[in-house]
């Protein structure tokens, strides 16, 4: 179920901040968790991950600052960022289709939902894709399908652990089924990246949902999630209308996945170089 | 008659004349004179909408013939088409799920390995079958039929027919999203022919898990979407009533979906849909199988999974201009 409810969510505080619109807000601005309702000031948010100090909420981040908290400074350097998405299907809804692409753009700074590139994790040479959310909820089109394919052949070709950190509703409505099918592209590139031995870590963040999730998000040797992060295939409300039911607390939370045997382990932000850096060590040397 | 005939929308006018029809007729059985010529342009004034409503059916009409309870089911075609099916059961690890189909036929000569998706007849068999939307283990059984035919060198056949996977509390829990990413990387590596056709109902990654082949067919009517059209509806003109222009929008016939090069092919329908007249649909669907088989049996299979590949992997549509 593509992107589902999150077009229904309040924005409030889990938005995306770009790096410009962030530094226009003071140290000392407050902001009240999503989750525990705490005050927190911006400051302290930001030098805790964006992770709550009070109850261990992971906020959203952008994916250049997911990209810093990965990679050794300086050592990431992005890959097809000249790629951007078409209008195959000249889609017109309560807006079309260009019109969503050019608000997002503006709104993140972004191209697409997706940054691949390559760099170092503490001296491994990495394949890292990074979704962001902010960018029409992370859904995967052509472009995404596309760069994330290449990075898995690039990641293959030259034998180079692949990190592909997700958050996204889901397949991209607005190209129909070359949406649907990126699901089978890169899951199919992915099944050479197993066959050359290549190791491939996937890190489901807040939220991932959908298409993505029933793709190549799950298809890794070893799957992390963070913290408190919503995962699942179907969204929560597409399955409350279908069972008409409330669903109970915790329903595809992290934890619930772990227990349920769907992923690793449950990572903590502020863990989570560390812990990529030691599976690394195990598969790599 | 003797049921409630289920109508569809776009039907009613037909139906109109169609009663008026019936009338006129135990009329004349009651020995009412004068009316066999009424009768007559009655019934050319009906054969001639039925044609116009048919030859021109929107997208959302083809949604709603593609849903049409009386359409025939994966079950009817693997009795019209193959001989000696023999059903296997359960996917080895949590249960048997009714919402797959599948198992060993013949196809003429030839061994084959049918995988459908299974809708019921009649409300007690689609509960049962839970409306042919399967949960992780009917993927799973999926899965573990295709690995048999690929152990066997026997070329799989996938029937798709499904509103989507099931989105439900036991279906989250056993992992529908693993289930359905592993049938995508796994039918993508098997070294036998793989032959999809999608027969009324493809919703999402649901269906798509049974999509990866060499071929993909569509009936007519079928049509095969990223998301249903009231889905699409109401989240991006947050209004549910919008379906049909959703339906419009997503391209999910199988004419738009052939200009894509989704699909390789598309299998005609009589007049009216599938229903009207299942054995001319099914050899339609029996002669692009053969057809299918016949060309891609030519293939050593590394080509075969190399061609596979080659198929998904141009699929897309993005700019790139040199930096
Ligand atoms: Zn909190």
């Amino acid at each position: 179920m593509p992107i589902s409810e999150w077009f229904h969510r309040k924005e409030k505080y889990t938005r995306v901040t770009p790096p410009s619109e962030k530094k226009e807000i003071p140290e000392g601005t407050c902001i009240k968790c999503d989750a525990c309702g705490g005050v927190i000031f911006q400051g302290e948010l930001e030098r805790n991950y964006r992770v709550c100090p009070k109850c261990d909420f992971h906020f959203r981040i952008s994916s250049w600052d997911r990209i810093n908290l990965l990679t050794d400074e300086n050592s990431f350097s992005e890959l097809d960022s000249n790629l951007t998405s078409e209008d195959p299907l000249n889609f017109v809804a309560a807006k079309s289709y260009p019109e969503n692409l050019s608000q997002a753009k503006e709104k993140t700074g972004l191209r697409e939902a997706v940054i691949t590139g390559e760099g170092r994790l503490d001296d491994h040479k990495i394949a890292l894709a990074v979704m962001d959310f902010g960018f029409i909820g992370g859904s995967m089109g052509s472009v995404v399908g596309e760069k994330v394919t290449r990075l898995v052949e690039r990641a293959t070709k030259e034998k180079t652990s692949l990190i592909i950190v997700c958050s996204s509703g889901g397949a991209r409505m607005q190209e129909g089924m070359l949406s649907l099918m990126q699901m089978a592209k890169t899951s199919a590139t992915l099944a050479k990246l197993h066959e050359a031995g290549v190791p491939y870590i996937s890190v489901l963040t807040h939220p991932t949902t959908g298409g993505v999730t029933a793709s190549f998000a799950t298809l890794a040797d070893v799957i992390l999630a963070e913290k408190n992060a919503l995962i699942g295939f179907a969204g929560p409300r597409v399955i409350e209308q279908t069972i008409k039911q409330k669903l109970p607390k915790g329903f595809q939370t992290s934890e619930f996945l772990l227990e349920h045997g769907m992923v690793d382990m449950v990572v903590h932000r502020k863990d989570l170089k560390a812990t990529i850096s030691k599976l690394l060590d195990f598969f790599v040397g | 008659m003797n049921m409630a005939r289920y109508v569809m929308d776009f039907e009613r006018p037909l139906v109109k004349l169609e009663s008026r029809l019936g009338e006129l007729k135990k009329l004349r059985a009651a020995g009412q004179p004068d009316i066999a010529e009424e009768i007559e342009y009655l019934e050319k004034q009906i054969k001639k909408l039925h044609q116009k409503i048919y030859s021109s059916l929107t997208p959302w009409q083809k949604v709603q013939v593609a849903r049409h309870p009386d359409r025939p089911r994966t079950s009817d075609y693997v009795g019209l088409i193959f001989t000696d099916f023999v059903e296997f059961h359960g996917d080895r690890l949590f249960k048997d799920d009714p919402a797959i189909l599948g198992g060993p036929a013949f196809l003429d000569h030839r061994r084959v390995m049918i995988v459908g998706h299974q809708k019921g007849k009649d409300t007690k068999e689609n509960v049962a079958r839970n409306f042919g939307m399967p949960h992780p283990e009917g993927y799973r059984k999926a899965l573990r039929l295709m690995k048999l035919a690929d152990k066997f060198d026997m070329p799989i056949i996938c029937f798709i027919d499904t509103p989507g996977a099931y989105p439900g509390i036991g279906a989250e829990e056993r992992g529908q999203a693993v289930a359905i990413a592993g049938n995508l990387l796994e039918m993508g590596q098997f070294s036998v022919p793989i032959v999809a056709v999608n027969i009324g109902e493809g919703g999402s990654g649901g269906a798509l898990a049974l999509g990866v082949a060499d071929r993909v067919f569509m009936l007519a009517n079928a049509y095969y979407s990223v998301i249903s059209p009231e889905g699409c509806a109401s989240i991006l003109w947050r209004d549910d009533s919008k379906a049909s222009e959703a339906a419009e929008a997503l391209c999910l016939t199988a004419d738009k979906l052939l200009d894509f090069e989704i699909i390789d092919g598309i299998i005609e329908e009589p007049l009216g849909g599938a229903h009207h007249d299942p054995d001319f649909t099914s050899q339609g669907i029996k002669k692009v199988l053969i057809d299918s088989l016949g060309e891609l049996g030519a293939y050593p299979s590394d080509k075969l999974v190399e061609e596979r590949y080659r198929r998904l992997r141009k699929i897309g549509c993005f700019r790139e201009p040199t930096p």
